[in-house]
This record gives structure tokens, sequence and C-alpha cells, in this order.
């Protein structure tokens, strides 16, 4: 069991290398850019359906996470990174495999900072409810944009340039395929449920033994995590960073995303990323109404549907099947 | 030795004295009957001994431990399980998933073992669904194990909340009106179930309840409260003949 396991991961990772190693030289660049945003937009949309969807901490700071991920790995590769890279070449022959090494560190620790940053947002917001926690997140969302507004080693107002383009398609897939499938085990298992227990019923949870602090703060590290290594991919791909890009309207982009999936399914929030990406760019056609037809058709969308595409199902081969049989 | 004393308890709320100097205790293995009017701070000895709030004055000793300004989910995992007056399911779960999130306590599957999908996470899971099956099915709602719990008709919701309850296996349960709107069937179904599970559980029960068929029927032994003040103590049938139980309560059809 634990053998076909371990082949069956391998088997997807060299798929991935495939896929990496021919598509984008055979695709229009600017679909292989689309596809890059669609995989950062699904590893946020899954992060913070973690938080809002399935914990229900109403958080909209999720652009601040994002921010501290992309800026503390570029931080990192571009004062430490080629020096590492090539101390490390010497070492291990391969400079390729260096390469990978040091752009995964530098992710990771943009990841584990953003969640420090998720701590220390989660903490304070505890006894918060509703509307007065998400101006709180709101606010930490900010306060983190404008201090990395005022750090000249990041580039300040100017922006972040020359940040190294370790990004690329593999790494992106891989990423994003890693915060599913967390997100997904971690929500079907027994601390899914308390999750669960925690936007239910608090009272109810803690008298079931659950201890809610811990799992509201959980969530908001988790997922804190997950939108900072979002942000370091981010940052490596288009190799400049500005905090113009961090602002609550992102914030806001992201929420939307997770409510228009449904707000407790993994599921409905990769397609509503998916579809939301793709949007906008497909009405580059209408000109000058793109945004005004966006905006239409995400007030149809949530007249008609207001729980979300999916609500709080997920995609099963069972529920599939189910449509083909006859209820008795 | 008892399994839970009150130790001059009060609990004020500003000048509300919602439970004034309250002392009562219980034995192991008791089913004690918790009475009074409406307001009469029953529900609030209940949050006090489960920690929802921390008695302004006295102590509250469970098994040795004081539960005084514990977290209720500490209370919990000390032993103590209760159901609520308004129920308070995990509406948008399943039957089954309620019971299995209380079984969260005592369950040993580490977030690691979860993410990565180790052969503990899946015998754990099994583990967690056959015990919680196995508790549905006392209360005759293992059929209904993928139902929402929102959906599911009144009756059938407190005996879930109970079953839930037990999901956290404790030593002390408290019932907070568990036969409220019911017809006089399901009252009897559930008074029955209530001795059932006290004796295949080895429970120590306190219940709150309005219906005096059940109390003067299952409790050993009631303690009557008013105003939030102790106005009596006893078995059932020195209750049902104390005057000023008769006064503030029981009106005189009980005689």
């Amino acid at each position: 069991m634990r053998f076909r396991r371990t082949v069956f991961i391998i088997s997807i990772l060299g798929f991935l290398l495939l896929i990496n190693y021919y598509l984008p030289s055979r695709m229009n660049p600017y679909y292989l850019q689309i596809l890059i945003l669609i995989g950062i937009n699904i590893m946020l949309a899954v992060s913070l359906n973690l938080i809002n969807g399935f914990t229900g901490q109403f958080s909209i700071g999720h652009a601040g996470f994002m921010a501290i991920g992309g800026y503390s790995s570029a931080f990192f590769t571009y004062y430490f990174g080629r020096n590492l890279i090539q101390g490390l070449s010497s070492v291990i022959l391969f400079p390729w495999l260096a390469k990978s090494i040091i752009f995964v560190l530098a992710l990771i620790l943009g990841g584990t900072l953003a969640a420090v940053a998720g701590l220390v947002v989660g903490i304070p917001s505890l006894r918060l409810r509703g509307d007065y926690l998400a101006i709180a997140t709101l606010g930490f969302g900010e306060i983190i944009r404008v201090m990395i507004l005022n750090i000249d080693a990041v580039g300040g107002a100017r922006g972040f340039a020359d940040i190294p383009g370790y990004t690329n398609l593999f790494w992106v897939l891989f990423f994003v395929l890693v915060t599913i499938i967390v997100v997904r085990n971690l929500v079907n298992s027994t601390h899914g449920r308390a999750f669960l227990s925690v936007r239910e019923d608090e009272v109810a949870a803690e008298a079931m033994g659950i201890n809610t602090t811990y799992y509201k703060v959980y969530a908001f590290v988790i997922g804190a995590f997950f939108a900072g290594i979002a942000g370091g991919l981010f940052g490596h791909y288009l190799m400049y960073l500005h905090t113009n890009s961090f602002t609550f309207m992102r914030s806001i982009e992201v929420i939307i995303m997770v409510v228009l999936g449904g707000m407790g399914s993994i599921t409905g929030a990769i397609l509503a990323a998916i579809i939301l990406t793709i949007l906008p760019e497909f009405l580059r056609v209408v000109k000058d109404y793109r945004m005004v037809i966006y905006s239409l058709i995400l007030i149809i969308l949530m007249l008609t549907r207001p729980q979300g595409l999916f609500g709080v199902q997920e995609f099963s081969l069972q529920r599939i099947r189910n449509l083909f049989v006859k209820k008795v | 030795m008892p399994i839970l004393d009150i130790k001059n308890c009060s609990m004020h709320f500003g000048g509300l004295k919602a439970v004034d100097r309250l002392n009562m205790s219980l034995e192991k293995g008791e089913l004690v009957g918790l009475i009074g009017p409406n307001g009469a701070g029953k529900t609030t000895v209940f949050n006090m001994i489960t920690g929802v709030y921390e008695p302004t004055l006295g102590e509250i000793i469970f098994l040795d431990k004081k539960l005084n300004g514990e977290k209720p989910y500490q209370i919990t995992a000390y032993g103590i399980g209760r159901t609520f007056q308004n129920i308070r399911l995990f509406s948008n779960l399943t039957v089954l998933d309620n019971v299995k999130t209380a079984c969260h306590l005592h369950s040993k599957e580490g977030m690691l073992s979860s993410v990565i999908r180790s052969k503990r996470f899946f015998e754990e899971e099994k583990d967690l669904t056959e015990r919680s099956m196995n508790l549905l099915a006392i209360f005759g709602l293992d059929m209904l194990r993928d139902e929402k719990a929102m959906n599911l008709p009144y009756g059938q919701q407190r005996r879930l909340e109970m079953a839930r309850a037990l999901a956290t296996e404790p030593k002390l349960l408290l019932l907070d009106e568990p036969t409220a709107g019911m017809n006089p069937q399901e009252t009897q179904s559930v008074m029955d179930l209530i001795c059932k599970i006290r004796v295949d559980f080895e429970l120590t029960i306190l219940l709150i309840e309005h219906d005096m068929r059940v109390v003067m029927g299952c409790c050993e032994r009631i303690v009557v409260l008013d105003y939030g003040i102790k106005i009596a103590e006893g078995p059932p049938e020195k209750i049902k003949k104390d005057p000023k139980v008769i006064e503030a309560y029981l009106g005189e059809e009980m005689k």
C-alpha cells in the first residue's frame, strides 16, 4: 500500500516535469501567463476557504499574507540566493538542483513568515465575531502593506525589481497540488470536523471538547502559509513586486472567488478561481465594457445561486454515479 | 466522596444574583433532578459547571479538580458532558459527523498523520466511525447517519444532542430539558433511554426538567431552585409535599 502510493507520487511528479518541459515552449506565452495566474489564484482561494469557509472566520486581509510571502522570499533570493546557489552547486554538482532547493527554501521561508503573521492576526481576533473580525483583518492587511511600503531594502515605493525568475509551470502546479491535498486531507479528518464545528456553533463545539481558540488560530496559520507561498511564486514570476498588488481589493478578489465557489467547498474554490481568472481576460473582447460585464455576471450569479457554485458540496465520483441512478 | 461538589456558589451578573450561595453535591451514579420555575437559575448552574460562566463566588469541585476558571473544552475533557436547552447541533453537518466531531477529544489523529494519511489515520477514522455508529444505534438514529442535522424532526434532534454528548465519554452528564416539546410517547421513550444509558455507561446524571412525570419517575433526588436559591432538596415524595415548592412551582394539583 505504501509502496503503491510512493510510486503514484513519483509518477505525478514526473508527469508535472514533462508538462513543464514541453508545454511552455509550445504554448502562446499569454496563455501560459494565465495558467500560472490561475494556479496562484487557486492557492489563494483554497487557503482562504479554510479560514472563511470551513472555520467561519470572516477574514479579508489575505493579500497581506500573500505580500509577506512574496516579499520575504524575494528578499531571500535577491540578497542571498545567488551566493547560496553557487555554494550549493559546488557540493551537489547539479546547478538546477541547487537552484530548485534554494527556491523551495525561499518559498517555505515566505510561507512560514506569512504563517507567523497569521498567528499575529489570529490571536487577537479570537474574541471578535463577524463584521468586527472582518474589519480587524482588513486593518491588519493594510498595516502589513504599508509597513512593507516603507522598507527600502525591498524597494519601498519604487517596488522590488530584479527578482530572479525561478517560477515555472512545474512549481506552480506542484504547489497547487500540495495546497489542495493538504487542505483536503485536513478537512476530511477529525481536525476538519473541529474546524467545521467552530463555524457551526462555537459554544457547542467547546462543550464537545474542542479547543475553539486553537482551531481558529490554526486555520489562520495554515491559510496564511499557503497564501505566502502563492505570494512567493507570484513575485518570482513577475520578477517585480509592488505593494499596489496587495491592497485590500486583492483580498476582496480572493473573497469573491471563495464566495462564488461556495464557502466550504474546495472544489468550488478551485473552479471559481479558474473562472474568475479567465473571465476578465475573456471579456477583453468587449473592451470598454469589460468590468461592467464582469460585475454584472457576478451579480447575476449571486442572485441565482447565492450558496455559490458548489455550496458546501465537493466534487465526487459518487455524485456523478448518482446522477445516472434512478432513486427508488 | 461526591463526584461533583458545588460549594457555596454564586453567579452575579452585575447586581443580579442569578444563583445565590448554592450548595449541592452529587454522588457517583446518582440521577438527580434540578427543577424550578423559568429563570430560577437552573441553566446558569449548568453553565457554571461546564465553564461557560466562571462562578462569582464559591467553588465547584469535580473528582478532586477545581473547575472554576477552566475553559469549557477542558472541563469536557475532565468528563462532563452536556446537552443544551435550545438545541445546538452542528446544523450543516450530517448526523454521523455531529457525533464524530464529539469524538475528537479522544481521537489520536495528529494533524500530520491526517495530512499524509498514515495507516494510523485510517485505523483511527474507522474506529471513530464505528464508535459513533454504535452510539447512534442506541438512540435509533443510525439509519439517518447521512442526513443533515438541520433536516431532522425535533424529537430526533434532541436524541442526537444526547448521542453527541455521550460521544465525549463523560462520567457526569448534564441534560437540559431533554423532553421539552415532546408528546407523552416520545417523553416516555426518552425517559427509558436516560435510565438505560445511565446503567450502560455508568453515568451520573443531573437533569433539568419541567415535565414532572419525568422528574418524579426517574430521579432519585430532586433539588429545587427559585430565584437562584435552593429552596428544597430531597427524594421525590418529600418534594411533592413541600409547601415552599408547591407554592413556588408545582401548584396544588401535584398532591
